[in-house]
């Protein structure tokens, strides 16, 4: 993947609403790698939760926002858990769901629709719950 | 010692198998569990962004009307136990968020209210050699990978529940009840949560990853402590066995259900025809049932 790094772009509006939304400082990321290594579903997502933070730090809005990563974390704060600097990863996750999700149109990441009456059947309302509070606008 | 009792959505419908067992053996224990009044769902996830306070309301009036009842407040399911141990700590440390919601729900805030998950009732009120003293049925032989997740030991300095990386509590409970806990590298690893909904094909490969290491390691069940766990691991068997073919299944039983049969509750009690991966061969041939 090609990256275009400018200084204009550094920091920027999309960064700052990430640690605004979070209350994280994403200067305090030295990219050791723990976060990724530590997930469990680091398999499935396209950038390592590092690679988010740095990117979004770089001002790399649509990077980020076309990545999966953010919608494939559980939020099982084992990332936050090991993190050598004590940044709280689950909540920068968060932050970039939010930035997204709190855009004028909608754009939900689940779709109601296709829940059959099987899956409704079989599946606790907890797992609905926090998946609709997780991925819906 | 009796405690009020929050049993969340989920314990009252799908996973009665965790509820009911639990409340039977409180009663053998010598202590009541009395449902909290007018209780709702709590939200089911901490909110992790700082300004969404609207999240923090259920779980705040929960807690407020345990603090007007009296009393500490326990639970069983591990999101609901999640949930009102972070909001009742955020409650503690953070005094304007404290007032915006309490202003708002309208209701008086009280210090000193616990939040005790029931396990640590059995660890830290009753204890684990009292408990040992009490079982009636010893499930000698009985090999079961203890199951954490995420929900009951993250965050840790909130959560305070056990060691955030080897935490211990399961494994004591099952010394107590007889059972031979197994230890494997995958037993505070993520099921997949809510990924079931969202992702699900992730989440299959996450129960796919812990039950296999818990096979590997010579259990011959899981025990969990979280409808949710509880249903990507067993519920999800079916799916798994689908996309892995040498995937071998196993029973995955609650907490309680095990303590059940260390009690010996009638077996109708111990709703074993939820579970879907049924356990009953594998205790009967332990002659357990």
């Amino acid at each position: 993947m090609k990256i275009e790094i400018s200084g204009k772009r550094v920091h920027n509006e999309f960064a700052r609403s990430v640690e605004s939304i979070s209350e994280q400082n994403l200067f305090g990321c030295y990219q050791c790698g723990n976060c990724t290594a530590g997930c469990p579903v680091s398999f499935a997502m396209d950038l390592g939760p590092h690679q988010v933070i740095r990117f979004t730090l770089l001002g790399l809005e649509p990077e980020v926002l076309d990545s999966n990563t953010p919608w494939i974390c559980a939020s099982c704060l084992q990332c936050t858990s090991r993190c050598p600097k004590g940044l709280d990863i689950a909540r920068i996750m968060e932050a970039v769901r939010t930035v997204v999700l709190r855009k004028k149109e909608r754009l939900d990441h689940i779709n109601v629709e296709d829940l059959t009456d099987e899956i409704i059947d079989r599946t606790p309302q907890i797992a609905f719950i926090s998946g609709f509070r997780k991925f819906l606008s | 010692m009796d405690y009020l009792y929050f049993p969340g959505c989920t314990l009252y419908t799908k996973a009665k198998n965790l509820d009911v067992a639990a409340r039977e053996c409180a009663k053998l224990m010598g202590f009541e569990l009395r449902e909290l009044p007018n209780w709702t769902c709590c939200g089911a996830t901490f909110p992790l962004t700082t300004d969404n306070i609207m999240a923090l309301l259920p779980p705040s009036r929960i807690l407020g009307t345990a603090m007007k009842e009296g009393g500490d407040l326990t639970t069983l399911c591990s999101v609901c136990f999640n949930v009102l141990r972070r909001t009742s700590h955020l409650l503690k440390s953070d005094p304007e968020k404290r007032e915006k919601i309490f202003d708002f729900i309208e209701m008086e805030y009280r210090d000193g209210l616990r939040v005790p998950h029931y396990l640590e009732i059995l660890r830290d009120e009753i204890g684990f050699e009292s408990l040992k003293e009490k079982v009636k049925r010893d499930l000698k032989g009985l090999k079961v990978a203890p199951y954490y997740g995420c929900l009951l030991l993250r965050p840790s300095e909130e959560m305070e529940f056990d060691d955030k990386e080897s935490p211990t509590i399961i494994e004591s409970f099952l010394d107590s009840i007889g059972c031979e806990p197994v230890d494997f590298p995958y037993k505070i690893e993520c099921c997949g949560s809510f990924q079931s909904v969202g992702a699900p094909d992730v989440a299959i490969d996450c129960g796919h990853a812990i039950l296999r290491s818990a096979v590997k390691n010579g259990a011959e069940a899981v025990v969990s402590t979280c409808p949710l766990c509880q249903f990507n691991l067993d519920t999800k068997q079916k799916d798994i066995k689908e996309k892995y073919s040498d995937f071998k299944t196993l029973p995955v039983l609650y907490f309680s259900q095990l303590m059940g049969i260390s009690f010996d509750l009638p077996t109708d009690t111990l709703g074993f025809e939820r579970n879907d991966m049924d356990p009953r061969p594998l205790l009967e041939g332990k002659g357990l049932l």
